[in-house]
């Protein structure tokens, strides 16, 4: 398949990952919709094709591993997961519910397909580096993909964890930080600047590159770059829109976590669909070209 | 099964030396056997771990919550760490990721706090854990031990190296007072009644042992029956001992080098309250913060000799009327 194909292909996946994660919001009516809606460009590369995974053998110790340490997006990975096989789409209706198996943060011993637990900033890293550890160790050929927030890399553990990865060479871990330029009390510029992201893991001694966080296909080169790179850990910073492509959501500030009106949801989730028949019907008219 | 010596002496070999020494027979044996250190693996005794098996050991840094976020992801990859510091920075410090990384996630982590209490002597208040099994003990399903001596200190090791959860073991790291036998083998969870006796029940664990042993003989010439119990698990602790002891001694006194609030003696106080409230009186560190000094200045400044036992064990007889 032509890399042009391919892109069309992710597209059609992330918009999908993007419908049903709305579809699974809407059924609660709040949620973290900034960093889920930022996020699903990359989960669609990573379970588009990069990660390697068996919905019919979720524990397959060979498998890649991905760390959500962002486990506030936990949504947006449980569409994921779902469209990917892993269990069927009325388990979604289980989200936030009591007793159910998909809390707001991601918990691997309750749900399907998620790798680790998260939910206290920072601790994503460690495990992730934790992972990617204990397979070299075991000689498993696996990769470990850790997805950090920005506003996450404020907490000190993030940059205990950079610097043990790289002293320790740790080039099967690939790290995304979702640059989305907010966190939940505003810009992360106004509450603690990070500066440059880029820059910060480069000193950390990382391989460090910087992409359009919404174009799968760039995330999908970005992956492979940092697979190429050896002896190193690999940092993806994605250039991202907090709330991108939810229309309630992508133009105010403070969309964190929100609530929203049924109508608002309706509107998104109506405006996503028709986003995913445009993206379905460019591919296809793509595939037709050739 | 266990048996106690007649006499008690110190142990010329160093509780870390014994540490070390269990870790490598167990690595030898078991691969998936990790040890990861922050910076303090010359004053955890593991030089000679890291030597033997340096693909399995893991100096992580000045860096203890990295440390423990890495064990819990090396055993979600089916390893066995056992992570180590200082009690007040491998419990205080790392609270949150022992609490979520480690056990909400159900990991397999055995974390090692040593120095516990007065025994960090001359690195003073900073690092003088009384507090490291408080911080620990409301993580819920987390198991908490101070092992008692050397003997006791391998036969946990081994068995931590099979068992599944969270432990967290408080390590004196220098010399202790050999209490038990060779052979001798312990239930975790179940304390040990040392002594038998009939009119209060000494409750203690770590070097408080041996200073109840002291009390109880002491107690004797005063025609004072003391039971000693070694409670070593202060989580899950052992309620049906600590009923039967109520039902026999009728008054209790706990003995501990840490922090009365949330230590043994709350543990011991908030058992017996729900199945047999009796009198309590409790030897240990009142509220306070460490400082430098000897142990045996520090052992009398905090009122942890044998002697305060003997006091309170007189005090809480007087009460039960």
């Amino acid at each position: 398949m032509s890399k042009n194909n391919e892109t069309q292909d992710l597209r059609v996946v992330a918009e999908g990952i993007r419908l049903v994660t709305l579809q699974t919001l809407a059924n609660i009516g709040f949620g973290h919709v900034g960093g889920a809606m930022s996020i699903v460009e990359t989960l669609a590369a990573l379970y588009g094709g990069e990660l390697r995974s068996d919905p019919h053998n979720p524990q397959w110790r060979e498998r890649d591993r991905l760390v959500m340490s962002k486990g506030h997006a936990g949504p947006a990975l449980y569409a994921t997961l779902c469209l990917r096989g892993f269990y069927p789409k009325e388990v979604l209706l289980e989200l936030n519910q009591g007793g159910g198996s998909l809390p707001s943060h991601c918990d691997m011993n309750k749900t399907i397909g998620i790798d680790m637990t998260t939910g206290s900033l920072g601790q994503g890293m460690s495990t992730a580096i934790g992972l990617a550890l204990g397979a070299r160790l075991d000689n498993i050929d696996n990769y470990t993909y850790l997805i950090l927030g920005d506003g996450e890399c404020n907490e000190g553990q993030v940059w205990e964890g950079a610097m043990f990865a790289a002293h320790h060479k740790l080039d099967k871990l690939i790290t995304f930080i979702d640059w989305n330029k907010q966190q939940l009390d505003g810009f992360t510029n106004d509450i603690l600047d990070i500066g440059d992201i880029a820059e910060k893991f480069k000193a950390f001694g990382w391989h460090s590159q910087t992409v359009d966080g919404h174009d799968p296909g760039r995330i999908k080169a970005a992956i492979t770059d940092a697979k190429r790179y050896k002896d190193a850990p690999s940092a993806i910073i994605l250039d991202t829109i907090k709330g991108y492509g939810c229309n309630f959501a992508e133009a105010i500030a403070g969309n964190h976590h929100m609530n929203f009106t049924k109508e608002q949801i309706d509107s998104a989730i109506e405006d996503a669909s028709q986003k995913l028949e445009y993206v379905r019907e460019l591919a296809q008219h793509k595939k037709g070209d050739k | 099964m266990f048996t106690i010596h007649e006499a008690f002496e110190k142990n010329p070999k160093m509780m870390r030396e014994t540490y070390c020494d269990t870790l490598i027979e167990l690595a030898l044996e078991n691969e998936n056997i990790i040890a990861l250190d922050a910076d303090l693996v010359s004053s955890s005794g593991m030089k000679p771990f890291f030597q033997r098996f340096p693909d399995r050991a893991f100096n992580c840094g000045v860096a203890e919550a990295n440390m423990i976020g890495i064990a819990a992801g090396l055993s979600a990859m089916g390893k066995i760490p056992f992570a180590h510091t200082f009690g007040c920075f491998a419990s205080r410090r790392v609270c949150d990721q022992i609490m979520i990384s480690a056990a909400y996630a159900k990991q397999n982590v055995r974390i090692v706090g040593t120095d516990p209490g007065v025994t960090a002597a001359y690195n003073g208040g900073t690092h003088m854990p009384f507090e490291d099994m408080g911080v620990l003990r409301s993580i819920p399903e987390i198991i908490l031990l101070e092992p008692t001596d050397n003997v006791m200190l391998a036969d946990l090791l081994k068995q931590l190296a099979e068992l599944k959860g969270v432990y967290y073991i408080r390590m004196a790291r220098k010399n202790a007072v050999s209490i038990y036998q060779e052979g001798s083998n312990f239930h975790i969870g179940r304390g040990n009644t040392l002594i038998d006796g009939n009119d209060v029940t000494i409750f203690s664990s770590g070097i408080m042992v041996h200073e109840a042993l002291k009390a109880a003989a002491i107690l004797q010439t005063d025609k004072i029956s003391a039971r000693v119990v070694d409670m070593f698990t202060w989580k899950p602790i052992d309620t049906e001992l600590i009923d039967n002891c109520a039902r026999i001694t009728g008054a209790f006194v706990t003995a501990e080098n840490h922090n009365i609030i949330g230590g043994l003696g709350s543990a011991v106080a908030e058992a017996a309250a729900l199945v047999r409230p009796v009198p309590i009186e409790m030897v240990g560190i009142k509220d306070r913060f460490g400082q430098v000094g000897t142990e045996d200045f520090l052992r009398t400044e905090y009122e942890l000799t044998a002697s305060d036992i003997v006091a309170a064990a007189k005090r809480v007889t007087d009460r039960k009327g």
